[in-house]
């Protein structure tokens, strides 16, 4: 049985459709990217299933239907949200930060665990934890929304442009880390990403997403090797 | 020397009670960005319910505690019924439910309690062990009160995690609902807080100016000017603002000759008029910087 089961899915802003019968599924496991370029839908995907637009179609997420529920509600089945532009608590410290990321759980012991195993990820955030995180750089905020994520102790984690602003170095060593949480924590991850080969390269799956409805699906390496694709998002 | 020093610490009462006042407004400003007008009539409110159970003879200490609990559920519930179907549609349609509350709870107290003035007990003391000379017991009490109730919110909100949530959904609701904070209660909780804290500012100052339907109007405005002169962001600099503003209202009052008591309103006026001229984040208010 598929982790996450997406079917019809459409969302609106106001009057405006913008995603039109989205249907994808994503392995327990896996790391799905969405690719598509500048208004596709890519951010309203993921929001969607989080609850955070008006949708409508089916959510299924570990068989439980997620749809029409209030976002609070939907995190706790184990969906972290990192959402574009960090949703960083600015005036907390960066430890307040990742422990709110654990708001939902009651076990002290694992939680305590966690957030070593985010300080292991990002020892920078722990050279930083009791500074506001308001006046942490741009990649150290992204690691701060990612660590975050991770204290929730997820099944399934959406990533939105990760790279958002990031130098390419910092960029590199994020995706890499996200590879190594993917490949040891075994948490899903659906990632939205500009960068498209950086996304494919971590990536299992891929969908190409263009005006609210997917054109293409396949291994993250066929459509790494599509021609089009490679022309219109990968620039050679 | 003597009556400076008396007028500094008649002024630190009053501000205790400014500081309580401002303390709820902010409360209720970080989670919404709104001011709530009503804050003082609620306040009245609760000194009412407390006049009520003292008049069937509970014991002052439990009267206390239980107008407290009483507010707090009646403050949640006054977001959850009547705010919350207005919540987030227009700054105008919060202000006039806000202004509406006023004129509810004022009407409530007339119909039930009438308008005339009662008086109101003071817990502490007339008399104490060792005579004070600069300072009555009503007011060193009321000092000591609003410190203890200061000191208690400032722990709820350092050290608990509830009071960490409420911070996160005030600060940005988006992320709170993304890890699992359920936002619409957190402003419920810190609807309930401030009528909790509003309710203290009520029954500390209902010895002083007696209990009738309007007595807070005068308060609130000196909560509102305490809150922007300590800064509206910051809860711990409108506490401060609170007791300056006590303590400037007094020493104005007494030193400057054609403001007596008859204008002393009107200094806090002209303070709120200064402080969002001059200096719109107040004293040690957090100026909002955005990346751009």
């Amino acid at each position: 049985m598929a982790l996450l089961e997406v079917a019809k899915l459409e969302a609106f802003y106001g009057q405006t459709q913008v995603l039109r019968g989205l249907s994808f599924k994503l392995e327990e496991g896996s790391v799905t990217t969405i690719l598509g370029a500048n208004g596709a839908g890519k951010t309203t995907t993921l929001r969607a299933i989080c609850g955070m637009v008006r949708t409508s179609g089916e959510i299924r997420f570990a068989g439980e239907r997620i749809v029409s529920r209030a976002t609070e509600s939907i995190v706790r089945y184990g969906i972290a949200h990192v959402p574009e532009g960090r949703g960083t608590f600015v005036r907390l410290s960066a430890e307040q930060n990742l422990r709110l990321g654990a708001y939902a759980r009651k076990d002290r012991a694992g939680v305590a665990e966690d957030l070593e195993r985010v300080y292991q990820y990002f020892p920078r955030l722990k050279e930083r934890r009791n500074q506001q995180a308001g006046t942490l750089s741009g990649g150290e905020q992204q690691m701060l929304a990612v660590g975050r994520a991770l204290m929730m102790r997820p099944k399934l984690m959406l990533l939105d442009e990760p790279s958002f602003g990031l130098a390419p170095l910092l960029t590199e060593e994020l995706f890499r880390i996200l590879g190594a949480i993917s490949r040891e924590r075994q948490v899903s991850m659906l990632v939205v990403e500009q960068n498209a080969s950086l996304a494919l390269g971590i990536a299992d799956e891929a969908y190409l997403l263009e005006t609210g409805r997917i054109v293409m699906s396949g291994k993250a390496r066929d459509i790494g090797r599509d021609e089009t694709v490679r022309k219109a998002y990968l620039g050679y | 020397m003597d009556l400076f020093l008396q007028q500094t610490f008649a002024g630190l009462a009053f501000g205790g009670i400014y500081a309580c006042v401002a303390l709820a407004v902010v409360m209720i400003y970080q989670a919404t960005d709104h001011l709530n007008f009503a804050q003082g009539e609620m306040a009245m409110f609760s000194t009412y319910i407390a006049y009520t159970l003292l008049h069937h003879g509970v014991p002052y200490w439990w009267t206390f505690l239980l107008t407290i609990a009483i507010s707090f559920v009646g403050g949640a519930l006054v977001e959850r019924l009547i705010v919350r179907p207005v919540e987030g549609t227009s700054t105008l349609n919060e202000v006039i439910v806000f202004i509406g509350l006023i004129a509810i709870f004022n009407s409530m107290a007339g119909w039930i309690w009438e308008y005339t003035i009662k008086p109101f007990p003071s817990p502490f003391p007339k008399e104490t062990l060792i005579p004070l000379k600069l300072i009555g017991p009503h007011d060193l009490g009321v000092i000591g009160v609003t410190l203890l109730v200061l000191a208690a919110v400032f722990l709820f909100f350092r050290f608990t995690p509830v009071g960490l949530a409420m911070r996160a959904a005030a600060q940005n609701p988006d992320s709170a609902r993304l890890v699992g904070i359920r936002v619409g209660w957190m402003l419920a909780l810190g609807w309930g807080l401030a009528a909790a804290i509003g309710s203290v500012a009520g029954m500390m100052v209902a010895p002083i100016v007696f209990l009738e339907p309007n007595m807070m109007a005068g308060i609130l405005l000196y909560g509102f000017a305490g809150a922007l002169l300590g800064g509206i962001s910051n809860p711990v600099g409108a506490v401060a603002g609170g007791f300056m503003v006590g303590v400037l209202e007094n020493l104005v009052g007494t030193y400057v000759p054609f403001i007596g008591s008859q204008l002393k309103l009107t200094v806090a006026l002209v303070l709120i008029v200064a402080v969002l001229v001059f200096r719109p984040s107040g004293l040690f208010g957090y100026v909002v910087v955005k990346r751009v």
